[in-house]
């Protein structure tokens, strides 16, 4: 039953602990089983020397090849700084109603922040960044709703503010998205 | 959302058009997209656009000149200028030219959310103004706020006055009465609303700890702080801050607080620039502010700043009219969120829920609503499944003395007042009980 698996694909060395939390957050908040996978992939070529960052797009299209097509959904994490060419970063990225997408753990640090580090925060925030993706991927806009996690977040301030789960509104209506598919 | 504002995203460059497209479908805007200045005026005749973003330089026609033909369309759109290179002049220019805003090549995001709020409530603005006449206010986003009785109703108009207008506003109200949906409310349907509603939790930091998350600090303010990182204050410019438990800061961040409120200006940790920030503050207690200030443990000066407007959120107690309502709304959230099927909840489940006195009011309700339905059949909530009377565990219990209290009446209850075998119970002599029983004044019913 693969194809009911959101399959978590870890580009680069993840602590089990780290991934083991968000693939149960992700779980439990799409109510999909969550398989953690590896992948070795040279994700080089997609760094940009001049901004010192890697090419979101390129990397989403490079997990979207990649991807087992019996999947519901894949999101690629990744440790490394992710920028658009229009945007000096980003924490994640997915097309509306897409199969794949794609998280950073690398602004979500508190250390690079001048704060002490925090497993806790960086895996709540981290989940969250991979649940809002995957709610695209699913076919949800951004909520006004302060808390939802479907909220737009474009620093790690704002990640804090909201929660880890839908939104009454989001989750009637991911699960009307979801009826129509079934 | 602001489904209703599109925008025109002119850009010779593919990954650009594709990069800003994705951005702004995801924010539930309208988007098309041109890759030159004839194209997207070809479009711009076609149909209405409230927003077009443009690319300076496009080969052809290019921005400021495609700018000046938009200018002479029958419906003007808000222009905003994308430009590779931060140059003063062109940026002067297109100003002068009557353009909304310029923006420099790569953005930050939340730059471009600013600048794209900013442009979208303009929209709302005009288009309000335009439909002035046929407006019928209605309140949105308080589907979390449940009810029909008097109370809540007096509730929501006092939330509809206060909304449009820029007053500061103190929610009081119990524990669990929902201050934070009331500020929710309250943010949501005023002209901020496209910009964030930032909550600080007073009571949950200490004092160092508050100063930094509201200032935020400069990058190179500590090692390793190798990015800036915003303040509280500064991440609710154009929108509302909610101050949460206000009564529980300190007297020096009271001091600091006012000061911010006076000037809307203030200082990153480790920085020298004075940082300006345009935003609402409502607060929240469920202190009794005014006696705070009378004894001398909070600022008047703050306090009057802060209480323009009062708003009181009525207990649970005073409105049982609205129980049935909110069993019904928490049955229908759980169900959804666990997605399980609707289930019901039996008379006598709903009575014992009716005739209940929620000391931790609606969070309680709520509380209560969630374990009947993870320890329920799965059909019907049942008695059985709800946690009893005096035994639910209210969220107002705030001290070790209403705990013992309340434990020490449960065990007289149990024990139908009998002195020896209570006393024996609690593993306390007789005279010990009879102490505690004076102390906090128990009666037998």
């Amino acid at each position: 039953m693969e194809h009911q698996n959101i399959i978590l694909v870890s580009c680069g060395l993840f602590e089990k602990s780290l991934t083991g939390k968000v693939a149960l957050d992700v779980s439990r908040e799409l109510h999909y089983p969550v398989v953690l996978k590896e992948c070795s992939l040279d994700i080089s070529h997609f760094y940009n020397p001049g901004r010192r960052q890697y090419d979101a797009n390129k990397l989403l299209e490079m997990i979207t090849q990649q991807a087992p097509a019996n999947a519901l959904r894949v999101i690629g994490m990744v440790r490394v700084d992710l920028y658009l060419p229009i945007l000096t970063y980003i924490f994640g990225q997915a097309k509306l109603n897409g199969y794949t997408g794609l998280a950073s753990l690398y602004r979500l640090r508190n250390e690079l922040y001048g704060l002490g580090p925090d497993q806790e925060l960086l895996t709540h925030r981290f989940s969250k960044v991979i649940i809002h993706e995957l709610g695209h991927t699913f076919g949800l806009i951004h909520c006004s709703n302060p808390v939802c996690v479907m909220r737009s977040s474009t620093y790690v301030e704002d990640l804090d503010q909201k929660n880890k789960q839908f939104c009454i509104r989001c989750r009637a209506e991911l699960n009307r998205i979801e009826s129509l598919h079934n | 959302m602001p489904s209703r504002i599109s925008i025109l995203i002119v850009d010779d460059e593919e990954s650009v058009r594709d990069s800003l497209y994705n951005w702004f479908i995801d924010d539930g805007y309208r988007v098309e997209c041109a890759e030159n200045a004839k194209k997207a005026l070809s479009l711009l005749h076609e149909k209405e656009f409230d927003i077009v973003l443009a690319d300076i330089k496009m080969p052809g026609m290019d921005g400021m000149e495609m700018h000046r033909r938009i200018k002479a369309l029958p419906r003007v759109p808000i222009v905003i200028i994308m430009t590779a290179f931060a140059s003063v002049d062109t940026a002067v220019l297109a100003l002068k030219e009557g353009a909304f805003d310029y923006v420099t090549k790569p953005f930050d995001p939340d730059d471009l959310s600013h600048l794209i709020r900013n442009a979208a409530t303009q929209v709302a603005l005009k288009t309000e103004n335009e439909n002035l006449k046929e407006r019928v206010t209605s309140l949105v986003n308080v589907e979390d706020i449940v009810g029909e009785s008097e109370p809540l109703k007096r509730l929501l108009k006092e939330v509809e006055k206060v909304a449009p207008t820029d007053s500061s506003v103190i929610i009081t109200g119990e524990s669990g009465t929902g201050k934070e949906l009331v500020a929710r409310a309250i943010h949501s349907n005023s002209p901020r609303k496209y910009f964030p509603l930032i909550s600080v939790h007073c009571g949950a930091l200490t004092e160092s700890l508050l100063e930094s998350e509201l200032f935020g600090h400069e990058k190179g303010a500590f090692t390793g702080a190798a990015f800036n990182r915003k303040g509280r204050f500064e991440m609710a410019d154009g929108g509302t801050i909610f101050l949460d438990e206000i009564g529980t800061i300190s007297p020096k961040m009271q001091v600091e607080l006012l000061r911010v409120l006076e000037s809307k200006k203030f200082i990153r940790v480790g920085g020298i620039k004075e940082i300006s920030s345009d935003f609402r503050v409502i607060c929240a207690t469920n202190r009794d502010l005014k006696e705070m200030v009378s004894i001398g443990t909070f600022r008047e000066d703050l306090y009057y700043r802060l209480n323009v407007v009062n708003i009181k959120i009525p207990p649970l107690r005073d409105r049982p009219d609205d129980i049935p309502l909110l069993v019904d709304h928490f049955i229908r959230k759980y169900c959804t969120s666990m997605s399980r099927e609707m289930i019901s909840i039996d008379p006598a489940a709903m009575k014992h829920m009716e005739s209940f006195e929620y000391p931790g009011n609606v969070r309680e309700l709520e509380n209560m609503i969630e374990r009947g339905i993870v320890v329920g059949n799965g059909k019907v909530i049942r008695l059985k499944d709800l946690p009893m009377g005096k035994e639910v565990m209210s969220n107002s219990i705030e001290s070790l003395n209403d705990l013992e209290m309340k434990h020490i009446a449960k065990i007289l209850d149990k024990y139908n007042w009998n002195i020896s075998r209570t006393a024996k119970a609690l593993n306390v002599d007789r005279a010990t009980l009879y102490n505690k029983i004076k102390k906090y004044k128990l009666k037998q019913e």
